[in-house]
């Protein structure tokens, strides 16, 4: 232990400064971007966030931003899927394309020497997709498949019980993949209007990292995106994210119980945000030095993992944790953190593990900008966020500006157990139902 | 698009990754192989047998720090399945100079992550930190090759988080219960039949002694592979090697790894595995297939290539095409091969047929398409979009430096050497179609083949609408 401890008194000392240098690029047309340029491998990564999303549509085609989003690459322009697929590998051009409630995500990986072949593929899967019928049916399948498996799977249960809880009336109170009867109601009109309402040109943010200049950048931005149509659906209100103290067991035959608790949360521009971000990671956050892990897993062998997160959405935010327990000990487990929650709430935390929290956090922070595919995420994460384009230079500043009292005040106000609901998938032992 | 329901579930040979819920996948395209011969790797060993591989990247100021010891769940003792993963649990519990959990702690202070994990043929440690923390991880990691100091009672709790993990890893998971069943019948001899992480009632009878043993032979500089990637001077790499693990003691008359090995296979085997959270039925069948050898990997390259042809894409590949795009039979098809593995690997083909049809017809399905190939041949402009892919990898894969790390590791430690590594892309670009049928019929012989189905029990529920 006491050579160790000479090390380390050695080695506390700043990180090397994080040399990312970020470039507002904007287009002729007006489309603006965020852009590192690393020309060491020569290929590029570029983002596409566009927000909104599946919350804009309506309830009765619940699931059609997903469809449609799976169908951008089953097909565009004058190519059907099976050549768009061929006309992609030809390029080694790797493509993504995800939906979720806040937004729709679209990527691309693209060789330097392929650039405007691969730029002008993209450009057809968002302006021109064709909804082929054939396509159409195939993905359509494809997506009751995945309900039919959700349904089965204790984390998805968990997850979408939870949320219907929270979010009653609100998208986010249901399955953004949709129902089996919404899924199959949608035809090709639908899908027609919810690419229009989605993919639009002044609500997308765009993150772009690798083997390319600003200059490059721009044109190629209005040739991807210039003709998108301007955003024309309302913004879909916010929701509360409130949900009542207790317990829901769902029945599941497995030999143990998921387990995921939630309550209200911190939105990211609320001046708590920072000491709610470090008292997650006391508690819950990353790593095997939380409270949590330490009591349930640790010290007692209840679980393989246990975590907490701020669930910060656009529209709404809470504090989410999960864990698994054989049925036999999930009744304890649970007692802990309903526990671990209360004290760290009444009693909040030490100096000593608010220093260990900001170390960690403002350490592991420049750790992230490792990777063109991963600084081009980062940069659209930070432009959906309404970020500065100056926020990393700041941004341990603000983790080390902190205070205890902060994060002890935060604490009190935030974690309020009786408001903490656990939703229960399994056969758990000794576990009623209910409220506390 | 693609739908993933069972992705995770496909490689009997995936690695257990320990500390966290984090998984890692290997892909049934894994064509992007470790890949690289530009000047950025460079290698040493150290006189007690410890080898090294330093991959240069200095767009960031980070590193990834990673020991690979040449052990795995295959070379455990009879009756004592689960004790390399087991170990590699227990390596966090502290050493005569660091206390229980210090050592992620340690990691965690220097705003690092760490982790671990076991397969059937490695053990891995990895750190990733900021560049200028190697030193330190070197020194923590060194000190637990060899001084570990465990009790009973860390053992007693660590062992009830292993039995958690595989509760919730394998038994809530009917596929993985299924590759559990399908591996134990695939190999009639080999350790490969047991799965990584044990059988419950025998991890449940583990002992510290047990953890010991296995340790003190196996934990050892000549047992050891050290790769260190990312923003770092090779000559400093290696003096800080020197420092911190060269005075560490061998293990000696540590022999070459023989596992017990397959007999001749006779016969197909068939298994049917029924559980009631099956949502989606589907065919898997495995054959015994050759692994990357050293100096000998184009039967290896060829499978590569042939499980991409085979069942690659959705849109491109064959049965992407004849069964889900044109007949709409099938759901999701695959078919994947990785030939990182010390013994003989597998080849798999895998359709999950749409609702209504059944899992006779499915592999009814997969039979003719496979005969197809076979009689067919291969779509000369379907190779050159594989290989443009593969050459294009070699380029997309630097973008990871833990990949890039994890690429080595699981090469040396399945008996391929640097060189090997440097060669393989230039291999799967040299393989013709000719290569691929002949590989194509030696690989599918139904003797050497296990067919499982995965069903829900009968009387089935009615389908999902």
């Amino acid at each position: 232990m006491i050579r160790l401890l000479c090390t380390l008194v050695a080695l506390v000392l700043p990180l090397k400064a994080l040399a990312i240098e970020i470039q507002e690029v904007t287009s002729p047309g007006g489309i603006k971007a965020w852009l590192v340029e690393e020309h060491s491998i020569p290929f590029t990564a570029i983002d596409l966030s566009f927000t909104g999303g599946a919350n804009q549509e309506a309830s009765d085609r619940r699931g059609v931003t997903n469809l449609m989003t799976g169908l951008l690459e089953e097909g565009a322009a004058d190519r059907d899927a099976r050549a768009f697929a061929e006309a992609a590998e030809s390029l080694a051009a790797r493509m993504s394309f995800d939906a979720s409630n806040d937004t729709v995500s679209v990527g691309m990986t693209f060789l330097t020497e392929n650039r405007d072949e691969s730029v002008a593929l993209l450009r057809d899967a968002l302006f021109e997709p064709r909804f082929d019928a054939p396509a159409v049916e195939r993905v359509r399948e494809q997506v009751l498949a995945g309900l039919a498996s959700d349904a089965r799977d204790p984390d998805e249960i968990a997850a979408r019980r939870l949320a219907a809880l929270s979010f009653p009336g609100h998208p986010y109170g249901t399955s953004m993949s949709g129902t089996p009867e919404t899924v199959a109601a949608i035809n090709i009109e639908d899908l027609r209007a919810a690419h229009a309402r989605a993919l639009t040109r002044d609500r997308v943010n765009v993150g772009v990292t690798g083997d390319i200049t600003a200059e490059e950048l721009g044109p190629l931005l209005d040739e991807l995106l210039g003709d998108l149509p301007l955003a024309s659906a309302p913004e879909v209100p916010e929701a509360d994210g409130a949900v009542d103290g207790g317990i829901t067991v769902v029945d599941f035959p497995s030999p143990q119980s998921v387990v995921m608790f939630g309550q209200k949360g911190v939105p990211f521009d609320d001046p708590d945000y920072f000491p709610a971000f470090i008292l997650n990671h006391i508690l819950g956050g990353s790593g095997f030095d939380s409270r949590l892990m330490g009591e349930v897993r640790e010290k007692r062998g209840l679980t393989y993992g246990i975590g907490t997160y701020l669930a910060s959405r656009d529209l709404a935010d809470q504090i989410i944790g999960q864990f698994s327990s054989s049925n036999d000990k999930t009744a304890a487990a649970i007692d802990i953190v309903r526990d671990e929650w209360a004290r760290i709430a009444a009693e909040g935390v030490t100096q000593e593990e608010l220093d260990a929290a900001k170390t960690y956090l403002t350490g592991a922070y420049p750790l992230r900008f490792d990777g063109n595919s991963r600084i081009a995420s980062i940069l659209v994460g930070m432009q959906d966020m309404d970020l500065p384009i100056d926020y990393i230079d700041g941004r341990n500043d603000k983790v080390n500006a902190v205070t205890l009292d902060d994060v002890n005040r935060v604490a009190a106000k935030l974690l309020t157990p009786d408001r903490l609901h656990f939703v229960v998938v399994g056969q758990p032992e000794g576990i009623e139902p209910g409220s506390f | 698009m693609r739908i993933v329901l069972i992705a995770a579930a496909l490689l009997a040979a995936g690695p257990v990754l320990s500390q966290t819920a984090a998984t890692q996948v290997e892909t049934a395209a894994a064509l992007a192989a470790p890949a690289t011969r530009d000047d950025a790797v460079t290698t040493f060993t150290l006189p007690n047998g410890l080898d090294a591989i330093v991959i240069e990247d200095h767009r960031a100021p980070v590193v990834v720090h990673m020991v690979w010891y040449d052990v795995g769940s295959a070379d455990e003792p009879a009756g004592k399945s689960g004790i390399a993963h087991f170990l590699e649990h227990l390596m966090f519990k502290g050493t005569d100079d660091m206390a229980p959990g210090e050592f992620s702690e340690v990691v965690a202070a220097q705003g690092g992550t760490d982790n671990a994990f076991t397969s059937d043929d490695y053990t891995g440690y990895f750190q990733r930190v900021a560049s200028d923390r190697l030193g330190l991880m070197m020194e923590m990691e060194a000190d637990r090759m060899r001084d570990l100091v465990l009790d009973d009672e860390d053992m007693l709790t660590e062992r009830d988080v292993v039995l958690e993990e595989r509760a919730q890893r394998t038994d809530s998971n009917p596929g993985a219960l299924f590759n559990e069943m399908r591996s134990a019948v695939q190999y009639l001899n080999h350790p490969y039949r047991i799965p990584i992480i044990g059988w419950k009632h025998e991890v449940e009878k583990l002992t510290l002694q047990d953890a010991l043993d296995f340790y003190r032979t196996y934990y050892a500089p000549n047992n050891a592979t050290l790769i260190v990637a990312g923003d770092v001077d090779p000559a400093e790499v290696r003096k800080l090697a020197e420092e911190h693990y060269g005075p560490l003691e061998p293990t000696p008359g540590l022999a070459e790894r023989v596992r017990p090995s397959e007999p001749p296979q006779l016969a197909p085997r068939r298994i049917a595995f029924a559980d009631e959270r099956v949502s989606n039925p589907y065919v898997l069948r495995t054959y015994l297939a050759p692994e990357r050898d050293a100096g000998n990997q184009t039967e290896a390259a060829a499978l590569t290539i042939l499980a991409e042809i085979l069942g690659g894409s959705s849109q491109t590949s064959l049965m992407g095409r004849v069964l889900e795009q044109d007949e709409k039979s099938a759901i999701y098809t695959s078919a994947f091969y990785s030939g990182l593995q010390y013994d003989d690997t597998t080849f798999g083909v895998i359709v999950m047929p749409r609702p209504g049809r059944t899992l006779e017809e499915a592999e009814a399905d997969m039979d003719r398409v496979i005969s197809t190939l076979l009689e067919d041949g291969i779509d000369a402009d379907q190779i050159d979009r594989i290989k443009t892919q593969v050459r294009a990898a070699q380029i997309y894969d630097r973008d990871s430096l833990q990949g890039r790390a994890q690429d080595y590791g699981a090469a040396i430690t399945s008996g391929l050497t640097v060189q090997d590594v440097a060669e393989w892309p230039g291999l799967l670009e040299a393989v013709t179609e000719q290569d691929v049928l002949d590989a194509a019929a030696r690989v599918f012989d139904p003797n050497r083949s296990v067919t499982g189905y995965l069903t829900r029990p009968d009387p089935a529920p009615e389908a999902e609408e």
